[in-house]
């Protein structure tokens, strides 16, 4: 066996650790949800009662002080416009109050056990595919899916360290878990060196960085995702009215999930002009112009430029937290579009991920 | 914009906008965070067709290919710019307004910052507990100190600006706040993309760039007619480039077992005007500098080297003739065109040269992009070859129209095989050929681009004002202490963004220098919840 072959089977096995955790973050959720249906009613108005306690007469000098940065930021200041947010309700105390208490069980032990399993040898397996080729392994798109997907986890792992997401774990995992067994099976492809056009530092550069924003995108998503599912829970949409989707009052209010999101975002959308950037300079340096208009840069344009229109929905009176947290979704389905619809579909001269429709 | 809103019951009432009214109703409009919102999804959406339909700009071929393949539609799309997306009148009119509705929303926040950022912090609030994120607690440290501790600590490191202040009640009050860069990278990362926009514009306007193909040992200068393509922005003057000459020596390939290239390398001899001449390499991620421009390897091939005695006997043609590479085995098609025999038709040699020749009984191929055992394959046609007409032509394709493909007497059209080092006699007594050498070949790609540095600096600058504006707290801290007898009653409070997890913390930090004075208690909680502890739950759910 080579260093290849080794380096993939590492791959297999933190595919496999990362599958049970999800099951294990899952079964979490499960728990979270049945705590929240035997030991609280579901409250009907979360929001409102938030803003009853700190709404009314008060609300005017916080205004006051408030108008002055809302001015200084020009349309800028405290994130979306909603009607809800814009009470400024601090819903977290109350809803909290009325919470019962969630001692995270055995499952969640476990899953956060084999999460860290599987980072140790999803890194082992990059270290050994980089030895393997000879090459800093994220040249190909299984090579990248393992890599994204080892950022993105990483990134919950991390954030696990500053604040309690641990039940973002299931939808990071669940993603992570479909991306690796894509890579492995569908786009798999043999460790071997890379053709004169990719030997340069800026492979380094602008992949590693496209990967990280990847990561972290993904991470942001799963918020958002969580953010809309919560605020239809809240407004008592009916088809989340099956007693299991009682866990979404566990998460912190949709407040919190939006700033969160809106963290990362901030965090990727910062890299992902990098990595634009740095694949301008690489094509300068390849392709003799800085930017071209092949599709996957006109992809990678698009994705900017969504993103872009997120942070200005975000601040922009009138859009709802709810359609913001739309763009970030619709900002990811077009990220992975770029990271393998582009290849399959459209060519270019990005034709490096072994599975372009030019080959053969 | 209040006509849109006024009742369409009474029309008579309403304002006349004028013309001038009418073009600031429209200014306003442009310059909204809506409409702004709207052309960058719009710029999302046009922005695909280039990406799925073939692009003149990038691949001429393909379109003309589309075109030949769609007849209905295609011209259409064609009229419509759909075959250069980027450069089409709709393509451009949105980002246009895109740019003109950034810098109208720009300059008056430009005007209102350096107005934000001589001002002071705003004056404490009437009441505190009304903040998210506010604190109470009682000390025996005396109102100076206490303000003295807490003015330390809110300038100390984290540059807040603070404001001191006395309330008609007697309780003194600071008043600080920090984040001013927020804004001033907001705009100096928008500003920055005009200017990129600009300088690649500009960029645009003084650029030249030519494509040529260089057999090993031969050379080229740099002038508009030395390129096989060349063009040039408008503001050059094609008259005056940098004459610059470049000389190739060797070209070195590389492949692995599988045929897979892993290094290409032009070894070049530059000479600039005025210096001597020097010898240095191309590759692929490198590209030479020279004269201001860049060069850039872009291609490789072969070019066998060829010699055509004609029917007399007498050199018709002698040098190579570069074939272009059609797989990545480097199997690759060339045309010899032979104009100048002393008598008898002009001959022109179509067909492949094959670098690692594998010729079964039906069939020929290279099975290895090296030249292992070079054969050139050819077919034959003879009579004129229209170079005389007047009309360009391409010196990769051969034009029939006056020519007949040289046959057997079957009646199937003849063949030659030629392996390197060798001279066949040509069908139907136009002579002979022999391939005399395999000299490769590289394509070149020049560019001269001034605004590059501009560019560049744009970029990094926009970059850097992005992520200040991200991630740069815009934080609001304000104190106040009242005096009772013995003791002072601190009580702080905090404003930011709705995003900001790191507020409470920013309280504590200043509260804590205060608890360091000397012995302090905190009020009844019941009395006064210390909502500061409360709000961590929103960001940190247990």
């Amino acid at each position: 066996m080579n260093l290849g072959e080794l380096s993939t089977i590492v791959v297999w096995g933190a595919t496999t650790a990362y599958a049970i955790a999800f099951g294990a973050f899952a079964a979490d959720l499960a728990r979270r949800a049945e705590v929240a249906s035997t030991k609280r009613v579901r409250h009907t108005t979360p929001v409102l009662a938030g803003a009853l306690v700190s709404g009314g007469e008060a609300s005017a000098d916080v205004a006051e002080a408030d108008a002055d940065l809302d001015g200084l930021e020009n349309d800028a200041a405290d994130g979306p416009a909603d009607p809800e947010a814009a009470d400024d309700a601090p819903d977290g105390p109350d809803v909290a109050d009325e919470l019962p208490e969630y001692r995270p069980g055995k499952a969640l032990g476990i899953a956060m056990s084999l999460t860290t399993l599987g980072l140790g040898l999803q890194l082992a397996g990059i270290v050994l595919r980089g030895l393997a080729a000879e090459r800093i392994p994220w040249a190909n798109l299984y090579e990248f899916l393992v890599v994204g997907t080892f950022v993105a986890v990483l990134t919950f792992r991390i954030l696990c360290l500053r604040r309690d997401v641990r039940f973002l774990g299931a939808g990071v995992l669940g993603f992570s878990v479909v991306a690796l067994g894509l890579g492995l099976t569908a786009f798999y492809m043999p460790a071997q060196g890379v053709e004169p056009a990719l030997q340069s530092y800026w492979l380094v550069i602008h992949v590693t960085i496209a990967v990280i924003a990847t990561g972290v995108f993904t991470v942001a998503v799963s918020a958002s995702v969580l953010q809309l599912l919560k605020d239809a829970w809240e407004q008592g949409s009916p088809r989340l009215a099956h007693p299991r989707f009682r866990l979404l009052g566990q998460l912190p209010s949709v407040r919190s999930l939006e700033a969160l999101a809106f963290r990362l975002n901030a965090v990727g959308f910062v890299l992902w002009t990098f990595t634009v950037m740095a694949g301008a300079v690489w094509a300068e340096h390849a392709w003799s112009r800085f930017w071209g208009w092949d599709p996957k840069e006109v992809w990678s344009f698009i994705v900017w430029v969504v993103y872009a229109a997120y942070l200005h929905a975000r601040t922009t009176r009138g859009w709802s937290a709810r359609a913001v947290a739309w763009f970030s979704i619709a900002g990811f389905a077009v990220l992975i579009f770029n990271l393998t619809g582009v290849n399959m579909l459209l060519g270019g001269k990005h034709t490096y991920s072994g599975i372009s429709r030019s080959q053969g | 914009m209040a006509t849109t809103t006024s009742p369409p019951a009474s029309p008579p009432t309403l304002p006349r906008l004028g013309l001038r009214g009418a073009i600031r109703w429209v200014w306003r409009q442009l310059t909204s965070m809506r409409v702004a919102l709207m052309l960058l999804m719009l710029l999302a959406v046009v922005a695909v067709p280039g990406s799925i339909l073939p692009q003149r700009p990038q691949d001429a071929a393909a379109v003309a290919r589309y075109l030949a393949d769609n007849p209905d539609w295609g011209p259409l799309l064609d009229r419509l710019g759909f075959f250069d997306v980027y450069g089409s009148v709709w393509f451009s009119a949105v980002y246009l307004l895109l740019f003109v509705s950034l810098v109208g929303c720009i300059l008056p926040r430009i005007g209102a910052h350096a107005r934000a950022w001589r001002a002071r912090p705003p004056r404490a609030p009437r009441r505190f507990d009304r903040f998210e994120v506010h604190e109470t607690l009682s000390t025996e440290a005396g109102t100076d100190e206490v303000l003295a501790a807490a003015h330390r600590a809110l300038r100390g490191g984290r540059r807040f600006r603070v404001e001191p202040g006395e309330e008609p009640g007697g309780a003194r009050t600071l008043s600080a706040e920090r984040g001013y860069f927020r804004e001033t990278g907001n705009i100096v990362f928008h500003l920055a993309l005009v200017g990129l926009l600009i300088s690649v514009a500009t960029g645009q306007l003084l650029h030249y760039r030519g494509q040529v193909l260089v057999v090993e040992g031969r050379g080229f200068a740099n002038t508009p007619s030395a390129y096989d393509t060349f063009d040039a922005g408008s503001g050059v003057d094609t008259a005056s480039l940098v004459p610059f000459t470049v000389e190739l020596n060797s070209f070195t390939a590389s492949f692995d077992s599988a045929g897979r290239p892993t290094f290409f390398e032009a070894a070049v001899s530059v000479t600039e005007p005025d210096q001597a001449t020097r010898d240095t390499t191309i590759r692929v991620n490198r590209p030479l500098d020279a004269g201001g421009a860049k060069i850039y390897l872009a291609g490789n091939g072969y070019a066998p080297q060829l010699t055509v005695r004609d029917s007399d006997g007498n050199v018709a043609f002698e040098g190579p003739v570069p074939f272009l590479p059609q797989d990545a085995s480097y199997r690759s098609r060339g045309v010899v065109k032979v104009p100048d025999v002393t008598s008898g038709d002009q001959i022109g040699l179509v067909g492949y040269l094959l670098p690692t020749a594998v010729i079964t009984e039906d069939s020929a191929y290279s099975a290895y992009p090296q030249p292992g055992n070079p054969v050139l394959v050819l077919q034959v046609w003879r009579g004129d070859l229209g170079l005389d007409s007047g009309v360009p032509q391409n010196v990769y394709q051969l034009d029939t129209a006056g020519m007949a493909q040289v046959s057997d007497a079957d009646g199937t059209p003849v063949t030659v095989v030629v392996p390197l080092g060798e001279e066949v006699e040509l069908p139907g007594g136009l002579g002979t050929l022999s391939f005399d050498g395999l000299p490769r070949y590289v394509a070149l790609d020049m560019r001269y681009d001034p605004s590059l540095g501009w560019v560049l600096a744009f970029a990094l600058t926009a970059l850097v004002g992005l992520a200040v504006s991200l991630f740069t707290p815009r934080r609001r801290v304000w104190l106040r202490v009242a005096s009772d007898g013995e003791r002072r009653t601190v009580e702080a409070a905090a404003l930011a963004r709705a995003d900001d997890g790191g507020l409470a913390g920013e309280v504590e930090r200043v509260l804590d220098a205060v608890r360091e004075l000397g012995p302090w208690s905190q009020p009844d909680p019941d009395a006064a919840p210390t909502a500061a502890h409360d709000s961590e739950d929103v960001d940190e759910p247990r």
